[in-house]
């Protein structure tokens, strides 16, 4: 699980092009969108698109997305149940 | 247009060289990409606004002319964006095509096909400075100083805008040219198209 | 109120009719023209709905008698055949007789074509002509050429106010005299391009569009082409020229919220309807009848209900609808079409209804007008927002 939320950090960082963030300032539990890294609605549907490149995940609508991505470790809790790759 | 409007500055950023009011202001020849330049732009200026990284390259290069631009000036909310160029949004366009042409790898990102629209730098400089006045995007073959004070001059003449920045803002794969100018009542220069022309293409 | 500029003259193709006349019969029989792809391919065929016309290339070419060799795109050839139908409509057969500007707003130019040429590019120089193409103001240019117009041309890429944005380009150029007449609109043809691309951002809906209903699931994505011919006073006197309409009020504002969602608040469509007004000297009460931009998205039709109420308030709503039921979302050429509509609409003193609603928003107490109705009208404000925070507001009247 911690593998997969540093994994998670790195793919974040590099997908949604947060240059001036590293690993280590984001807390597993710190929220994601809104105040925390600031992350938008163009963002959400960036990691819908990583779910299910990398993981096998197709979500059809964007509003899941809002709970799923709360944060590092809700994303990461989510992953491990339904990945299928 | 009426002679008491000016051209109060003017950033231009071609070959690898941001140039402020005609004089050069940065430059990198060392920078591989378009990309890469652009950071150096944005790390020389001491910016702090995540977003930037975000944009495709037409709207960093855009970005930056806007922020040499905003050195000690303020935009008031209605200042107008008139803005054209010749290769559209032609640049990501591409890439964005690349990505649903393949199709064993089908994974179109949204984040690059929001940029496949140059109006796009208008929402962007608008977002920035917090403009809500009138912006508007011509793809045209060259840059055409007399038809875009034409455009600058009505928004003005008719108090639609206080001020405008207008200009020519290309890029097509690594060759880019970039233009902005900022029309107001204050300033040296006189708001022609002579002079307009002069500055655009003294570089 | 604004004298505004007289309107002598409409042209439109778009998946409900290929004459101006054709979509006067579908918006009054209540016939929409949304469907699945049949002439594009697409592999999202199964997955969303159309407003496609259904005439292939091949049929456009023949119709508009172009040499089998050209370079035309299809966003190019439904501009040539709506801009010369609002040529003869304006009684127009010497061109170069007065000073002609040409308008044309687009977003997608050429990309039509280019993209079904895409992959041979490297492989066979046969379809390289059509590289050139993918230049939105070329497509412009073939238009501009086809027609023989000499004048001033320009072309417009704001997304989906384009056409909005040349229909009030033009009225200014004509004010300060700059030009005589000017033809004005915008075109786009669907695209793999588009489709893809709004399918990316997850607002396209697998059903028949529902603008301002509780459960909208988002756009159909459309095509079409629409120009209006404007015209000087002076003009319209020496030639006694029959007015069909007047643009009285146009205005862009930026919402400068997203690159892409409107703000909760509406703040870029408040201030274009504001200045409109304004423009137009005329207040929000003197307003009729609405054409909303209403794409069905969630987010266009809570952030433009919203505008809408601040201006008008819940209390005093005029009348409303959407059209982009009946055409799908024409992107930048949604503002040419729905100016051909609002005139339609003054001219036939008809409301065209808003197709598929059932439930109000939760948001508001706001329904917009179902069935289609009769009413006198004298002026009528017609909304497009376009990607970038690009917000126009046009005012037409009788």
């Amino acid at each position: 699980m911690a593998e997969l939320q540093l994994e998670l950090k790195e793919k974040i960082i590099e997908q949604l092009s947060l240059e001036d963030v590293e690993v280590s300032e984001i807390g597993d539990n710190d929220p994601l969108f809104g105040d925390g890294l600031g992350l938008d609605s163009i963002d959400a549907l960036e990691l819908i698109v990583m779910l299910e490149k990398d993981y096998g995940i197709k979500l059809k609508d964007p509003k899941e997305g809002k709970l799923i991505f709360e944060s590092i470790g809700v994303m990461a809790a989510y992953i491990e149940k339904n990945r299928t790759k | 247009m009426e002679d008491h409007y000016k051209i109060t500055s003017f950033c231009s950023i071609r070959d690898q060289t941001v140039y402020k009011d005609g004089e050069e202001y940065y430059t990198n020849t060392e920078a591989a990409t378009v990309k890469d330049f652009a950071k150096g732009v944005y790390k020389h200026l001491a910016l702090n606004y995540a977003k930037f990284y975000k944009m495709d390259d037409l709207c960093k290069l855009s970005f930056l002319a806007s922020e040499v631009l905003s050195q000690g000036i303020e935009f008031p909310e209605d200042t107008a964006l008139v803005l054209a160029n010749h290769a559209s949004s032609l640049d990501t366009d591409r890439k964005y095509q690349e990505s649903i042409t393949n199709r064993e790898e089908y994974y179109p990102s949204p984040a690059l096909f929001v940029y496949t629209l140059p109006n796009i730098v208008i929402g962007e400089l608008s977002i920035r400075y917090q403009l809500k006045s009138e912006g508007v995007f011509f793809v045209s073959e060259s840059f055409d100083a007399d038809f875009i004070l034409q455009y600058a001059s009505i928004l003005l003449e008719t108090q639609k805008a206080s001020q405008v920045i207008c200009g020519w803002v290309d890029l097509d794969s690594h060759k880019y040219d970039v233009f902005l100018a900022l029309i107001s009542k204050t300033g040296n220069r006189e708001a022609n198209a002579a002079e307009l022309n002069t500055i655009y293409s003294k570089l | 109120m604004n004298k505004g500029i007289a309107i002598t003259g409409m042209g439109i193709i778009s998946s409900i009719g290929n004459t101006v006349e054709e979509n006067l019969n579908a918006l009054q029989s209540e016939t929409p023209g949304i469907s699945r792809l049949e002439i594009l391919k697409s592999r999202l065929h199964d997955s969303i709905m159309v407003g496609e016309i259904k005439k292939t290339n091949a049929t456009l070419i023949e119709e508009l008698g172009l040499p089998k060799i050209n370079n035309f795109s299809r966003t190019a050839m439904v501009s040539a055949i709506a801009a010369k139908e609002a040529l003869q409509d304006a009684g127009i057969s010497d061109i170069n007789q007065h000073t002609t500007g040409f308008i044309s707003g687009t977003s997608v130019g050429g990309m039509d074509t280019t993209e079904k040429y895409y992959l041979e590019y490297q492989e066979t120089a046969e379809n390289h002509r059509y590289i050139e193409a993918l230049h939105a103001g070329f497509t412009t240019e073939c238009v501009t050429k086809y027609l023989g117009i000499k004048g001033y041309v320009s072309t417009i890429s704001t997304a989906c106010s384009s056409a909005a944005n040349a229909i009030m380009l033009g009225a200014r150029l004509i004010i300060a005299g700059k030009l005589d007449r000017v033809v004005v609109g915008g075109t786009d043809a669907l695209s793999k391009f588009t489709i893809n691309g709004f399918n990316t951002l997850m607002i396209l809906s697998d059903e028949v569009c529902r603008p301002f209903d509780d459960n909208r699931k988002g756009l159909n994505l459309g095509e079409a082409a629409a120009y209006l011919v404007l015209e000087s006073d002076a003009l319209v006197a020496k030639e006694d020229k029959k007015v069909l309409g007047r643009v009285v009020g146009w205005a862009n504002a930026n919402d400068a919220y997203h690159q892409t969602a409107s703000s909760s608040e509406g703040e870029g469509a408040y201030r274009a309807m504001n200045k409109a007004l304004k423009v137009a000297d005329l207040s929000p009460s003197q307003i009729e009848y609405i054409n909303a931009h209403g794409t069905a998205t969630s987010n266009n039709d809570l952030s433009e209900g919203t505008a809408m109420k601040r201006i008008f308030g819940t209390e005093n709503m005029p009348v409303f609808s959407s059209t982009k039921a009946f055409t799908g979302h024409t992107l930048a050429a949604a503002g040419a079409v729905e100016a051909v509509y609002s005139v339609l609409g003054l001219q036939e003193q008809t409301v065209f209804p808003n197709l598929n609603f059932k439930t109000k928003m939760s948001e508001f107490d706001m329904k917009p007008q179902t069935e289609i109705v009769s009413k006198e009208m004298q002026t009528v404000l017609s909304n497009s927002f376009g990607f970038g925070g690009n917000c126009s507001t046009l005012i037409f009247s009788r």
